[in-house]
């Protein structure tokens, strides 16, 4: 109860005076929003890009050094007494 | 392809601007509350409505049912929060002139305040959203409160006009 009326008595003293909206306001949150928006297409082209080259070096990469092969064996086992 | 793009652009703008009308005032007044700035002069206030109406711009196809204002409010919330903390303590404003209601607050007790009493936001979505407990969101609340109705002797500056005869019995 007491509580309660002095949430009121608080939510008074903040509405008492609203400020006048500039009328440049919503304009300014476009050019803003549409930047922010821009920023954030091109940082995904970018990494989409990135994706791309990784793969596409990978796959030169494999084409060429054949991974998956395995190397000859460089040690034999010593061949003596014969 | 381009001509869905454009369609695309102009329902967001559409939607948008209908939105920014009508939530632009409260959210002003809110920022206004939040950096204590006086109403007819308040350009800190106006560059975070400016981001945070920006912000539900860019987020605006991804929005999914929820509520634009909402997220607006979240943005400018945080945002103050970052600058409240990372500048703290705020550099006292060069600025004699009459301030808002809150200027004898701290930041965080504004933040709470604001969000509390004057958006309304429950306890629970409060703490969740500043990152403290619930208790604490309640402690700050009636701390702020109390220092708004009742302001220390001495250390009060005028807080833009006495706040009402408001009938606080004080057990």
């Amino acid at each position: 109860m007491n509580r309660a009326r002095r949430e009121a008595a608080v939510r008074a003293l903040l509405e008492h005076s609203a400020p006048r909206v500039p009328p440049e306001v919503y304009a300014d949150a476009v050019r803003v929003g549409g930047r922010m928006l821009r920023r954030r297409v091109l940082a995904r082209r970018l990494l989409w890009l990135l994706l791309l080259a990784a793969a596409v070096a990978f796959t030169v990469w494999a084409v060429d050094v054949h991974p998956w092969v395995e190397p000859p064996s460089r040690t034999t086992t010593p061949l003596t007494g014969w | 392809m381009r001509e869905r793009h454009a369609a695309k652009d102009a329902r967001r703008a559409r939607e948008f601007e209908a939105f920014a009308t009508g939530a632009a005032g409260r959210l002003l007044h809110a920022a206004t509350l939040l950096t204590a700035e006086d109403p007819h002069d308040n350009p800190r206030a106006r560059r975070l409505l400016t981001l945070a109406l920006g912000h539900t711009y860019a987020t605006w196809d991804r929005l999914r049912g929820e509520d634009p204002y909402d997220r607006a409010r979240q943005y400018l919330a945080a945002r103050f929060a970052r600058e409240a903390w990372h500048h703290a303590p705020f550099p006292r404003r060069a600025r004699p002139h009459p301030a808002g209601p809150l200027a004898a607050l701290p930041p965080r007790e504004r933040l709470v305040l604001v969000l509390r009493l004057f958006e309304g936001v429950a306890e629970e979505q409060t703490a969740a959203l500043l990152g403290l407990s619930q208790e604490r969101v309640r402690v700050l609340c009636d701390r702020a409160a109390a220092r708004l109705l009742h302001p220390p002797r001495g250390s009060a500056p005028a807080v833009g006009g006495a706040p009402p005869a408001a009938p606080v019995a004080a057990p």
